[in-house]
This record gives structure tokens, sequence and C-alpha cells, in this order.
């Protein structure tokens, strides 16, 4: 943890309200990121957003440390237009209980990066007001972002280098 | 080969029909306006004035209803697969298909779950144009290549007459 993390203007308000839901605030060459847990993810956002001016919602993406617990990390990079800072928040997400609460109720801007998420990564989110897959066709079994999806597809023998 | 493969038998006037018919079609190639990729931008500059597509009588429509052929021209994902069959299933015949580049050839690099290894798994192709993209050049040698084996049909004109059916040269 290092100065700029802690003096960023989000993190103190963050820690004055939100002490009990933070897991980790990082710094890397000037990125912000606080991960904190899903229960309090819109509670969060929503105080980001209303308060601290965190009125855009760049991107919803995941990222699947698959073999490690919890497995998934769901991502949300802000931003903030009147003070043109960024902050990135994530929440981690188990294996055994794939859903995390929609921040469609707060940015629209949700609908689409959640059905994404939700279509490669099969996270579901609670509340979205259409959660269905955007990318792949309707009749898609399984989701392709996730680790240990074969990446030339299921019906295929996997490649295993040159026989030559 | 012979008369009752050839309805109208292998004499002159049948012969030079064909050739007629053969010379009409492969002269006016209407390929139906259908991009997907890089392999788009090189098909469009095939069809720009410096290479000059026109003057094969190839001239892009926007309509499969109004198009001869089809070409592929790019990566095809499985979820763009249903689209292009359709699209080839309302192109009046006869109608042919070239797979340009190696994407449409094989899936090219992208050996992977969303992309179709080859769009001759859905469609019947008549010539294959590697390359990655192929060059204006390329293309242009593929539909010469298709010009060539359009003239070398029997039974165009009997098979669009109702008699028999189109016989396509072996390779």
């Amino acid at each position: 943890m290092t100065n700029m993390a802690e003096n960023n203007r989000a993190v103190m308000g963050l820690k004055e309200k939100f002490a009990s839901s933070l897991l980790e605030i990082k710094e890397f060459r000037g990125e912000v990121t606080v991960t904190v847990k899903k229960e309090d993810i819109i509670a969060i956002c929503k105080c980001l957003k209303e308060e601290m001016g965190y009125n855009l919602l760049t991107d919803v993406t995941a990222v699947d440390y698959c073999g490690k617990a919890p497995r998934f990390m769901v991502v949300y990079n802000l931003y903030s237009i009147p003070t043109k800072d960024r902050l990135r928040v994530k929440a981690p997400v188990e294996e055994s209980d794939t859903s995390i609460a929609s921040a469609t109720c707060l940015w629209n801007a949700a609908n689409f990066l959640e059905r994404e998420v939700y279509d490669l990564f099969g996270i579901t989110f609670t509340g979205h007001p259409d959660l269905r897959r955007i990318l792949m066709t309707d009749d898609w079994v399984g989701h392709p972002l996730r680790k240990d999806y074969p990446l030339q597809g299921p019906d295929r023998e996997p490649y295993k280098g040159r026989l030559s | 080969m012979g008369v009752d493969q050839q309805p109208l038998g292998d004499n002159i006037i049948t012969a030079s029909l064909d050739g007629l018919v053969n010379w009409a079609r492969k002269s006016s190639i209407w390929p139906m306006t259908f991009g997907l990729a890089c392999c788009a931008i090189e098909m469009m500059a095939t069809g720009a004035s410096h290479h000059d597509l026109d003057r094969f009588g190839i001239i892009f429509r926007a309509s499969p209803r109004q198009s001869d052929c089809i070409i592929i021209a790019g990566t095809v994902t499985k979820k763009m697969l249903p689209v292009i069959k359709t699209v080839y299933e309302q192109m009046p015949e006869p109608k042919w298909v070239v797979a340009m580049g190696a994407c449409a050839c094989s899936g090219g690099i992208f050996d992977t779950y969303s992309v179709v290894q080859g769009i001759d798994e859905a469609l019947p192709v008549d010539v294959y144009i590697p390359g990655c993209p192929p060059r204006p050049e390329a293309l242009l040698f593929g539909l010469m290549k298709l010009q060539d084996k359009i003239m070398k049909e029997k039974n165009s004109f009997g098979s669009s007459i109702g008699l028999g059916e189109r016989l396509e040269p072996a390779a």
C-alpha cells in the first residue's frame, strides 16, 4: 500500500464508510485498485457515483483465476468526468456461487457489459433486466473465456503441437 | 460423357450454344457484396479503379437475388454462418463460391471455438485463394480461374431450358 493510494480521495472516503468491506487497496503506476466484498458492491458503487463523482462506468469485465479460490474477480472501471479521475473496483466471486448484484440500477451502461461477462464467464448478475448471451449464439453451451474451456471448442480434438 | 448425359446430343449446335452461354456467364460474374474481415478491404481495392473488376464484367450487386457468385472475403464465425447460408440460398442458379484468403479456406490463424474452419464445411467452394489477405492481383487471378472453370462447363444451355443438369468440369 503506497501513499498515493492512501491519499486518494475516493479511497479515504471509502475507508470512512465501508472499512469492513474493503479487502485490498493497491496502487500501480498511478492506477488505484480497490478490492471489495461482493455483497457491498452496489452500496460502494452508489457512494462512488453519487458522492465522489465517479459518474461514468467505462467497463465491466472479469478475470478467471482458475484453480484458485475465489475463482473469479469482477472488475469495474470507473471514471469521474468532473475530476478526470479513474478508479478500479474489484469484487471476488466464488465458483460455487457465481452471482453478484447488477450495476444496471446505477449505470445503464452496465446492461450490455454485464451481458458480455455473463456470456463469456458465466457470472450471473442478479437484478439485471435482460440477462442473456450477447456475443455467442443463444444456443451456445459453456462460457468460452473460462480458463477450463477448450480453446478449439468442446467438439474438437485439442491441438497437441506440430507432428513433424 | 455421351448422349444420355447431354440430352440435346453431342452435336456442334449444342456445343456452341454451351460456349455462348458459358461465355456470357463468365463475362458477367456479378458477385454478392459481402465482406467479412480484412479480405473485404482487398476485395474493395480490387473493385476500385486501379485494379478495376468492371473490365471483367464483374460488378458487385447489393442483392443476392441479382448475384451469380459470392466471395467469402474473411473470417467466418459460427454466429455468421447461418447468415451466409441464407444469402447463398437466396442466390439464383447457377452460382459459384470463391473462398478468399486463409480464413475462408481453412479458418486461418483463428483455430478457435468460434470460427468455422473453412467455408467448405458449409458451401461448395469453386475457387480457393490463399493469402492473408490475398493481394488484389491474387483475387483477380482467382476470378480468372473461375472464368476458366465456367468456360469448361457442359450442358449450360440445356440445363437452362430444363433439359438435364449442368455439368461442372472435374477439378
